[in-house]
């Protein structure tokens, strides 16, 4: 169907009612009373509970397995294992996500899936669980990416060769995914031109996402094969196909509905459990539920990348950076997927640079395959480009946020991945952190202050809904992009701006992965944008069919009828004396024209307006102890239009939050057998309310001009400064700057005394 | 993995008699905050989960010769609130207070705190300091047991098959008395401490400090109570010097593990660091207190 909105530009003239308010989200009461439906809320007659056996050996052949004993069990109604998946081939991105699943010639992890099993009651499955009989070849295993690169490292796959590679070592077989090198013009010309230069390695560690709902669902494959899958995810078209290529069932046979999500925060674009269900469902021949355990989550499901990165960077007296060069490895588990190329694009874009470039290594090593996280590769790498910028502001001898302004990228100017910019609030943004209260007021006595800044791209990408107009003028919105943080309220807001009618006339509701046309992962900060150009575009097309309607009963020529606040009305006197028509007027006798009144919008959306963050972070060090407390955390970032500012708020805190966890306390940490020894949210140390001050918010509005309301994404960006500005708030206090997190009280403590003896 | 059995008595005598009859392991529910967190993780695999919040009695705070008897299923919420046991042992309730959040605080116990027996239980260390009596009862009959004799291990006691503690005696109190506890962790709360130290101390008139008690948790498989630390601060007036050699005499009886929450090394030097920061707070309360 062909959009209304083909050049869906900027209208700098519009003035709002509903959008830039802050309703009280939709869904916000059933959250609240503990009504709303996630995932493991639904129940299903006869239905199993499934669960799963995994590997104790981070790196082992998979010898044998006998399920017959776990089988045999009373209450025990489906066992499954390697040989209930169809075989593809290994190395391809089917053969990966298969294995993941369900490990098949070896086991990668601790945690590895080797058997399923559907029972009568959760502690019968448990049981079987422990008569399954495995038999292993345990291998070395490597954890660490930098050791898995080492000549001697212990290999995972003996086909893979690294992508990228030249030389005798090309051919050999590695650990190393890719290297993978982006450059433009010339660094070395560039630090010729150099005053100073700086140069340090980082090393940051694979983060969780942190989402509290665990990961649920329940499958029913029916007699016929058609199966209905219940679960919380952000991607469901995404989870359907890659469940058609690896269960080899056709796509429209799989129906995904998804559950209200308790957090994903990236963590929710990759399926564990639902293979698992659809098999044991089929097998077991009744609905099978499969819940993880937070043990589970931890041990089985991917975190996003840790990263070792080696930075340089110079610039001149004046300040202007010349050039910088880098080196960046990224761990992603058994497999390929860690998205590690948004680095060398995102890393350093926000400024104006000529001379760079970047070599980045993926590498697989003994740990669930990473998944995605808010600007996923990008905030780990931002932690030290923040760091050397900050420096060599300090060695130039300029504010630190001057500094960044004289080498801010602005409109017009090319990007180092290609792109030339449209309208971009970098300069806005500085500007406003430089105005704001925070910047402004001394740094407290005894104190650390720190500054950094973020770019994400935001996206767009395929997307499908639709809108239906019920006969009492009310409006019902059906979207396929999950609601990860309140968007089915902005689209709510949306439709009543467009329409002129207060926003509780209008309901978004979650489609089911057949009601609607392909729908992309609800990633990349790119939903409130997307759906909302469908949900506007869809809106447009039921007013022009409203001013069609009305033109039919007043029996006035089409362009005699226009649509204000609700009504249509005629469009000057000379169409005639009509009484204003109002949504419900019409929409109660379609009956009587032409049928029931919807609007429907599929668009392959383009036009995302890239974002940009400055954090400012005011820290507190313990000399004695090395604990840092964050006193005081201020983002000021450029969101386009803030359709819900307080929604918008809600996702620059949030990330602050998340900031503060990864800089400070989280943490995998391994055992020398390759297994996790914190599987659990009391060692896997996330910030507690009272580890982190009020997040005060600063939302920039300089709008993009390939949105009707000049919308950008917000979901991301305000993670990228975040480790970077607290790492520099640390380095301010105590005079020597974290490179390695977390930064927790020993390792800052342990710099003290380094600092203390080096005088 | 065994059936479950759950049984509530309504008197002590059955609820030994219960514990005693039990063929598999058996568990006392309490705040079930640690032993619910524990069958959920499969850590442990009871036969019978013994509740004792329906016994008459156990759940009280009452003066007793001077000083405090303090039920088993009294919660540390209720503990909290007790005004006259928060002036007496203001120490005790540092440690109380620090025990999860407000809901772990409203199930949780002293008596399941001690006999979960980790080395990090966070109202140990001042509960040995303030010399408190565990009246133990079972099979064979009662005993008073001091505090710091119950755990003997991580996740091991000193009771018996059958035995129970039924209450805590906590002394009557010197004038001139002041305890503290602190603790170390990376968050404010929600976490286990890398390190406890406990202080109690009592001062005379010339505010020379005539006795003291010293604890550190979480640095060896028991709560270590020092006496090395006690001999440095009695006979002094709780200087700077005194309290130097108090906290080097904690950080040399320190014989802790490396481990996911913190190297020997580091535990080492912030039981130092504690022990100074709650010997002054110990002495400021004992100050205070007339
Ligand atoms: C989220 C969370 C945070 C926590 N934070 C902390 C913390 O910061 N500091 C800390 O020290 N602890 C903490 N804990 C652990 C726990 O809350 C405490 O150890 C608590 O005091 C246990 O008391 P309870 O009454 O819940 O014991 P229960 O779980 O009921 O019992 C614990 C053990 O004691 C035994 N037991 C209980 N009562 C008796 C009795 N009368 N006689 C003999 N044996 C008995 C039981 O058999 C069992 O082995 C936390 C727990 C959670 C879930």
């Amino acid at each position: 169907m062909a959009t209304i909105l083909e050049k869906p530009g900027f209208n700098p003239d519009r003035q709002y009612k509903i959008v830039g308010t802050s309703p009280v989200k939709h869904d916000g009461f059933d959250k609240v009373t503990g009504r709303a439906k996630f995932a493991a809320d639904a129940f299903l007659p006869g239905m199993l509970i499934g669960k799963v056996l995994r590997s104790p050996h981070p790196h082992a052949v998979l010898k044998s397995i006998d399920i017959s004993k776990a089988a045999a069990l009373p209450g025990v109604k489906a066992v499954i294992t390697r040989d209930d998946f169809p075989e593809i081939k290994q190395g391809t991105g089917a053969g990966d996500m298969t294995r993941i699943a369900m490990a098949r010639e070896k086991v990668y992890w601790e945690g590895h899936p080797v058997a399923a099993v559907a029972a009568t009651s959760e502690s019968i499955a448990k049981k079987a669980l422990k008569l399954i009989d495995v038999h292993y070849e345990v291998l070395p295993h490597v954890i660490d990416p930098v050791e898995a690169m080492k000549p001697d490292a212990p290999i995972l796959h003996d086909y893979m060769r690294t992508k990228g590679a030249k030389g005798p070592d090309a051919e050999k077989p590695t650990n190393v995914v890719e290297r993978s090198v982006l450059a433009i013009c010339d660094v070395d010309a560039g630090f010729a031109q150099a005053d100073f230069i700086v140069e340090h390695t980082y090393d940051t560690k694979p983060m969780h996402q942190g989402y509290i709902e665990l990961q649920s669902c329940i499958a029913n494959y029916s007699d016929d094969g058609q199966v209905d899958l219940w679960c919380c995810t952000q991607a469901p078209w995404v989870y359907r196909d890659r469940l058609t290529e690896i269960l080899k069932i056709d796509s429209s046979k799989i129906r995904i509905q998804q559950s209200e999500l308790g957090g994903g925060f990236g963590g929710k674009t990759t399926f564990y459990l639902e293979p698992l269900s659809i098999v044991l469902s089929r097998k077991a021949k009744c609905p099978v539920k499969m819940t993880l355990t937070r043990s589970e989550v931890l041990r089985a499901t991917g975190p996003v990348s840790g990263t070792q990165s080696t930075i340089k960077m110079g610039c001149k007296k004046d300040g202007t950076i010349v050039a910088v060069d880098s080196t960046l490895i990224f761990q992603t588990g058994p497999y390929t997927g860690s998205a590690f190329t948004n680095a060398p694009q995102a890393m350093l874009t926000r400024y104006e640079l000529k001379n760079v470039r970047t070599v980045s290594y993926e590498v697989v090593s003994n740990r669930p395959k990473v998944s995605s996280f808010r600007a996923p590769c990008v905030p780990q790498v931002v932690f030290g480009v923040e760091d050397c910028v900050s420096e060599l502001a300090r060695k130039v001898g300029m504010d630190e946020l001057d500094f960044r302004l004289k080498n801010a990228i602005v409109e017009g100017h090319k990007t180092i991945y290609g792109e030339t910019f449209n309208r971009i609030g970098f300069v806005e943004t500085l500007e406003a952190a430089k105005n704001c209260d925070h910047y402004k007021s001394p740094v407290p006595k005894g104190q650390g202050r720190g500054i950094a800044t973020g770019f994400w791209f935001n996206r767009g990408g395929e997307t499908t809904g639709t809108m239906n107009l019920a006969p009492d003028g009310t409006v019902n919105i059906i979207l396929g992009t999950a609601d990860v943080a309140g968007s089915r309220m902005s689209m709510s807001m949306m439709a009543a701006e467009e329409f002129g009618i207060p926003v509780d006339r209008v309901r978004s509701v979650l489609a089911d992965t057949n009601s609607l046309g392909y729908n992309r992962v609800t990633a990349g900060s790119r939903t409130t944008f997307s759906s909302g150009m469908i949900v506007i575009d869809s809106a447009r097309k039921i007013i022009a069919e409203l001013c069609r309607r009305a033109a039919k009963i007043w029996n006035v020529p089409e362009e005699g009828v226009i649509f204000e606040d609700g009504h249509c009305r005629p469009a000057s006197s000379n169409v005639g004396n009509f009484e204003p028509l109002s949504m419900k007027d019409i929409a109660s006798k379609t009956t009587y024209t032409m049928g029931a009144i919807a609007g429907h919008s599929e668009m392959n959306v383009t036009g995302a307006g890239p974002g940009f963050a400055v954090h400012i972070v005011d820290v507190e060090v313990d000399k004695e102890t090395g604990l840092t407390s964050v006193k005081r955390y201020t983002i000021v970032e450029d969101a386009g239009k803030a359709i819900s500012p307080l929604q918008v708020e809600g996702q620059f805190q949030g990330a602050a939050v998340q900031g503060i966890g990864w800089a400070l306390n989280e943490e995998y940490i391994f055992g020398d057998d390759g297994r996790l020894q914190n599987p659990g949210f009391l060692d896997y140390r996330m910030p507690v309310a009272s580890d982190v001050p009020m997040i005060d918010t600063v939302i920039v509005e300089v709008p993009n001009p390939k949105h009707p309301y000049g919308l950008r994404g917000v979901g991301e960006v305000p993670l990228t400064p975040a480790m970077g500005a607290i790492g520099n708030a640390i380095g301010n206090a105590i005079g020597i700057r974290p490179r390695s997190l977390p930064m927790t009280p020993a390792k800052v403590l342990a710099l003290m005394e380094a600092g203390a003896k080096a005088g | 993995m065994s059936e479950l059995r759950y049984e509530a008595p309504d008197s002590v005598a059955s609820a030994i008699k219960l514990l005693a009859a039990a063929g598999g392991p058996t568990r006392i529910l309490a705040g079930g905050t640690d032993v619910i967190v524990q069958m959920e993780m499969d850590m442990i695999d009871p036969e019978l989960l013994l509740d004792i919040k329906h016994i008459p009695g156990l759940r009280e705070i009452k003066a007793e010769n001077g000083g405090f008897r303090i039920g088993a299923t009294v919660s540390g919420m209720e503990m909290m609130e007790h005004a006259a046991l928060c002036a007496t042992w203001p120490g005790l309730i540092d440690g109380v207070k620090l025990i999860g959040s407000i809901q772990v605080k409203g199930r949780a116990t002293m008596a399941g705190n001690l006999c979960n027996a980790s080395p990090g239980a966070d109202s140990v260390p001042p509960l040995v300091t303030a010399g408190a009596i565990a009246h133990v009862v079972g099979p064979n009959g009662a005993r008073d047991v001091p505090v710091e004799q119950i755990p003997v291990g991580p996740g091991k006691t000193s009771l018996t098959k059958g035995e129970i503690i039924e209450s805590f005696f906590l002394p009557a109190r010197a004038r001139n008395s002041g305890d503290a506890y602190l603790r170390f962790t990376p968050r404010t709360e929600m976490d286990i401490a890398v390190v406890g130290v406990a202080v109690n101390l009592t001062l005379d008139t010339a505010g020379v400090c005539t006795a003291a008690r010293v604890a550190i948790g979480a640095v060896a498989p028991t709560v270590l109570l020092v006496k090395e630390c006690a001999d440095a601060l009695i006979g002094t007036k709780v200087d700077e010097a005194a309290i130097d050699k108090m906290a080097a005499a904690a950080a040399a009886a320190c014989r802790p593990i490396d481990d996911k929450r913190g190297t020997k090394e580091f535990r080492i030097k912030m039981a130092r660091v504690l022990a100074k920061r709650v010997a002054q707070k110990a002495l400021e309360r004992a100050r205070h207190v007339a």
